[in-house]
């Protein structure tokens, strides 16, 4: 019973580690591309928010299964 | 213009100090759970879920009608008005009105000013920056869809940051049915556009080798229903997060007592104001996907 918490902390952990390295990674190559190309930037900055909303949403499946960890235990 | 923004800024003001007051101040009333049995107990799942009364706090609860569950074709229909419900209505019942009054006044007024103004940018914000980069020209044909889209979760989303009120979005129902809908109108602009057999021919990228087709109809087959899905879980659980953030951090004040006000206070304040900005992401997002699955569903080629 108690493990299930555990597991469910470990996990948000995770789900953390991995969307914030995702983002991260997106967001430094988005301003390199800023930096080289400036007029460009409105259409990176409107594929680099699709392309954050697509890993967030991953993010957010594992999440959820945390929460569902965390309750019905 | 530098009287609406410091008038709008006192606004802010006012509704950030009420909804800290009503939070801080009514601690026992907000989160004793109802019963008398879990008295000081904070219950997170009781904040996220549907109930058949509006809990109003300090000042009572409105208990909404029930009715009797109807049976049609040996499923039983509940057609009780929920939580969510309600405030689905008084969502609806605001938007028709202020996109109403928006519309009136720019008839009359031959430059937009005013809400009019407020709203025609918005308006042109969704044509603009959404529809037309996705869709081209075409789309423009669906702008009355996406801007239903757009405004109505916009507006469910705001609406829950009014103190004493909930996001209809916060329940995962009215987000698989936005999905939903947004699903039915991609099948539907797909076949228009290619002919039913041609839709499911493209379905399929075309110049694969034989061998791999049965693993490949079935992944774009799953396919098809996984993009709806994660429209509808990344509205739910945005949202969700957020309240449930908000509700872990004043909860601090309970673990900590007065020590804790000092670090729950402004850290939900923060998060009150992240919400701000999720909201009108979250609309733009999922206004901004449905866009491209719908121009995926016409253009197949690539």
């Amino acid at each position: 019973m108690d493990l299930a918490y555990l597991a469910a902390g470990i996990g948000a952990g995770l789900v953390v580690i991995g969307a914030g390295i995702g983002i991260g990674r997106l967001a430094a190559s988005a301003m390199e591309a800023t930096g080289r190309q400036p007029e460009a930037t409105g259409d990176i900055r409107t594929s680099m928010i699709i392309a954050a909303a697509l890993i967030e949403g991953a993010a957010l499946f594992g999440l959820v299964i945390c929460i569902l960890l965390a309750i019905k235990s | 213009m530098n009287i609406s923004y410091s008038s709008l800024k006192s606004i802010f003001i006012l509704f950030f100090t009420f909804t800290i007051i009503s939070f801080i101040a009514f601690p026992n009333n907000s989160f004793a759970g109802g019963s008398g049995e879990d008295e000081g107990k904070v219950d997170i799942v009781d904040k996220v879920v549907d109930h058949d009364y509006v809990d109003f706090y300090f000042l009572g609860k409105l208990k909404l009608p029930k009715f009797e569950p109807v049976t049609i074709a040996g499923i039983t229909f509940d057609f009780s008005i929920t939580k969510s419900l309600f405030m689905m209505m008084l969502v609806s019942v605001l938007l028709v009105f202020v996109l109403y009054v928006a519309a009136s006044s720019n008839k009359k007024n031959l430059v937009p000013k005013g809400i009019g103004n407020f709203i025609e940018t918005i308006v042109v914000f969704v044509r603009d920056e959404i529809v037309i980069p996705n869709m081209g020209k075409d789309g423009v044909k669906m702008l009355p869809f996406f801007l239903t889209l757009f405004f109505f979760i916009l507006f469910a989303n705001l609406f829950g940051l009014i103190p004493f009120m909930a996001q209809p979005t916060k329940n995962i129902n009215v987000t698989a049915a936005l999905a939903l809908i947004v699903f039915f109108v991609t099948q539907a602009k797909g076949i228009q556009a290619n002919g039913f057999f041609g839709y499911c021919k493209g379905l399929v990228p075309h110049g694969i080798p034989t061998f791999v087709l049965p693993i490949m109809i079935v992944v774009e087959f799953i396919g098809l229903f996984t993009k709806p899905f994660s429209l509808l879980m990344r509205l739910f659980a945005n949202i969700t997060a957020g309240s449930i953030i908000i509700l872990s951090l004043i909860s601090l004040i309970f673990i900590m007592s007065y020590a804790g006000i000092v670090i729950a206070v402004p850290f939900a304040l923060f998060i009150y104001l992240l919400e701000i900005f999720v909201s009108v992401l979250q609309a733009y997002i999922f206004t901004m996907l449905a866009t491209l699955y719908i121009n995926m569903a016409v253009h197949q080629d690539h």
